[in-house]
């Protein structure tokens, strides 16, 4: 460790503690009631290797599961979502069988085989691809946050929700693999007039969005992997868009067509959903960017502090537009912050992940986090978003700072809107 | 020659990498002034070794994928027509369980009918009366993703048909009104002029440190 980061590390660590970090039994020669037995799993042999097969977390983690949402109970579960458990998630990196899921008419089953993918409209000539056509592009692999525009939706002015599962589980971390959508693009010649591209799923809602051009051709991916392996069917299997640092929704999944025009389509869901109410009655239309955020996941609602003592407080921050630059945390409500270690790698639109030592003293404190991008924005409170933001009701791409509440002994919940 | 070749193009796919995160502008927007985050437009990459793997198709082979309407003037409508009575028909055999009697919400979705004039209360209500800035959305969701058990089976006739029937529910066309291509994208949707540009970022936070509040 060069010695400025070594300076730099201390002074973090030092974050929130006074300076000491107590709680921590350091003694010697202590006795316990009886000595360490040796485990059964040194007495016997494990498990054999299978001849084939796919690897499955430990049966001791099968609580760590996504869910759907406890607050707004669809009546159906095709056009649902699940979300992902952040409690647990110690990286920036979202398991596969964790990644978040909104659906609009189930998932469904391709055919690798059979599927195709076509481009056409205002391009010199319209195209159609097989599976085997697109890995054999160049390819380029692409570290980014994914997030649902409706993440945090539930829980705006008051708390309804309990974890940080369900404030915040409709975000994941993925290494995302494919092709640039520029390239195919190119390769079908876009009209020098088209100026808007719509991507269209395979699914039973055909789901469907208008993506400025600009953005299409910056550096949306078209993709068949995520961490390391072919998509999962919920994903998006066997290919979907992936439009970086935007609202999930636009990522169309199933991905079938690809068509070039002058004009947006406004489609349903880009109108009647997916728009941001405002105060005077009307909708912001087209807005895509997912803003600068962050949210302790440890300690989070729901979770119980095993006495007072250090407690390291852990979290994520992501950004739409750029790289995390800082993330800062309060144990007082917001009335002092100090800036937490952000642990690499950080990198554009994707989740960054932040720790901070805390000595909590046991009394009722309040847990916040706050992220600083590198356009110099900073998240804002929900009071600073209600000056804009539809005053009632819901908010989409909601990214005010999360409080939670430490009471005296030890319970963490939901304090949204109540700081 | 094969290794030269392979060489070649690991080159270019590091380059066109190198190339994606430079060049950006913040704040950068569309001409219709859309927020495109940080990195702004920049032009397509000439790749010196192309590979083309698409496979040349006409339009006339998508005819049965190309169902996108263009809502603002119905451009992508197909021949056909329904009418209101046509469509209280096909929504009784079709709708009904899922969106209730006269769409006013059932087993599974809420209503479909009235919310004009709500979106400046507490509670609004979103429905296609209340919510679509253009008539032919009502075309283009319910071709693609209706019925949700199954969609794309409609006739364009059926489909005209509910689109009349909804928007007769709606008090936005008479009961003998009859929507095909021609009349679908004249008919004035409340919420026509109800959208505006994204003008995020809208919250100005100040990274207060101490004595905060």
């Amino acid at each position: 460790m060069a010695e400025n980061a070594r300076r730099d590390f201390l002074r973090r660590t030092a974050a929130l503690t006074g300076g000491v970090v107590a709680g921590t039994a350091a003694t010697t020669g202590a006795a316990r009631a009886a000595p360490l037995a040796i485990p059964p799993t040194n007495q016997e042999p494990g498990r054999i290797i299978e001849e084939s097969a796919y690897g499955v977390p430990s049966k001791f983690e099968a609580h760590v599961k996504r869910r759907r949402t406890d607050v707004l109970k669809n009546r159906q579960n095709l056009s649902d979502w699940s979300m992902t458990p952040l409690q647990y998630q110690p990286g920036i990196i979202t398991p596969n069988g964790l990644v978040f899921e909104r659906h609009h008419a189930g998932t469904p089953d391709i055919d690798p085989k059979t599927h195709r993918l076509v481009i056409h409209g205002m391009v010199k000539q319209p195209l159609e691809f097989s599976m085997d056509d697109l890995v054999r592009y160049p390819s380029v692999s692409r570290f980014h946050f994914h997030e649902c525009s409706g993440n945090g939706l539930t829980d705006w002015l008051k708390p309804a929700s309990t974890t940080v599962q369900q404030t915040h589980g409709l975000l994941s971390g993925v290494l995302w693999t494919g092709v640039l959508a520029s390239t195919l693009m190119e390769e079908a010649g876009v009209d020098p007039k088209g100026k808007w591209v719509l991507f269209e799923g395979a699914d039973a809602s055909a789901h469907t969005r208008s993506i400025p051009l600009e953005k299409v051709l910056d550096d949306t991916l078209i993709v068949y992997a995520m961490n390391g392996e072919a998509l999962r069917p919920e994903n998006g299997y066997p290919v979907r868009v992936v439009i970086p640092g935007w609202e999930g929704n636009v990522s169309v999944k199933w991905l079938r067509r690809i068509k070039v025009a002058d004009q947006p389509w406004y489609f349903r869901s880009e109108t009647a959903r997916y728009t941001d109410p405002m105060p005077d009655g009307k909708w912001r239309k087209f807005s895509m960017v997912m803003e600068t955020k962050s949210v302790i996941t440890s300690p989070s609602g729901g979770q119980q502090l095993k006495g007072p003592g250090f407690h390291e407080i852990r979290g994520l921050a992501w950004s739409g537009t750029g790289k995390i630059r800082a993330v800062d945390v309060s144990a007082d409500g917001g009335k002092t912050w100090r800036e937490a270690m952000l642990e690499e790698p950080i990198m554009d639109k994707c989740l960054t992940r932040f720790k901070a030592a805390w000595n909590w003293d046991g009394t009722p404190a309040t847990l916040m986090s706050r992220a600083v991008d590198s356009n110099g924005y900073v998240q804002p409170s929900v009071a600073d978003l209600r000056k804009t933001r539809a005053i009632v009701g819901f908010v989409q791409h909601h990214n005010a700072i999360q409080p939670w509440t430490v009471s005296a002994n030890g319970e963490v919940r939901n304090a949204i809107g109540q700081v | 020659m094969p290794s030269a070749r392979f060489s070649l193009i690991a080159v270019v796919v590091l380059t066109a990498c190198a190339q994606m995160g430079g060049g950006s502008t913040p704040g950068g927007k569309t001409a219709e002034g859309i927020p495109l985050g940080a990195t702004g437009p920049h032009p397509v990459r000439a790749l010196p070794d192309k590979p083309r793997f698409g496979h040349a198709v006409s339009e006339a082979d998508l005819a049965a994928w190309n169902i996108d309407v263009r809502t603002s003037d119905g451009q992508g409508l197909p021949a056909g027509q329904g009418s209101v009575a046509e469509g209280q028909k096909v929504y009784a055999a079709k709708c009904v369980a899922c969106h209730g009697a006269d769409a006013k919400g059932g087993a599974v979705y809420g209503t479909m009918v009235g919310g004009i004039g709500s979106f400046t209360t507490n509670a609004r209500v979103l429905t296609p009366g209340s919510m679509y800035p253009y008539a032919p959305i009502l075309f283009d969701y319910i071709r693609r993703s209706m019925p949700m058990d199954r969609p794309q089976t409609l006739t364009a006739n059926e489909v005209y048909a509910l689109s009349a029937y909804i928007l007769n529910l709606n008090g936005l066309v008479p009961a003998d009104a009859v929507m095909d291509a021609n009349s679908m994208p004249k008919v004035q949707m409340p919420n026509r002029n109800g959208f505006m540009v994204d003008d995020r970022p809208d919250a100005k936070a100040v990274r207060c440190m101490t004595d905060c509040k």
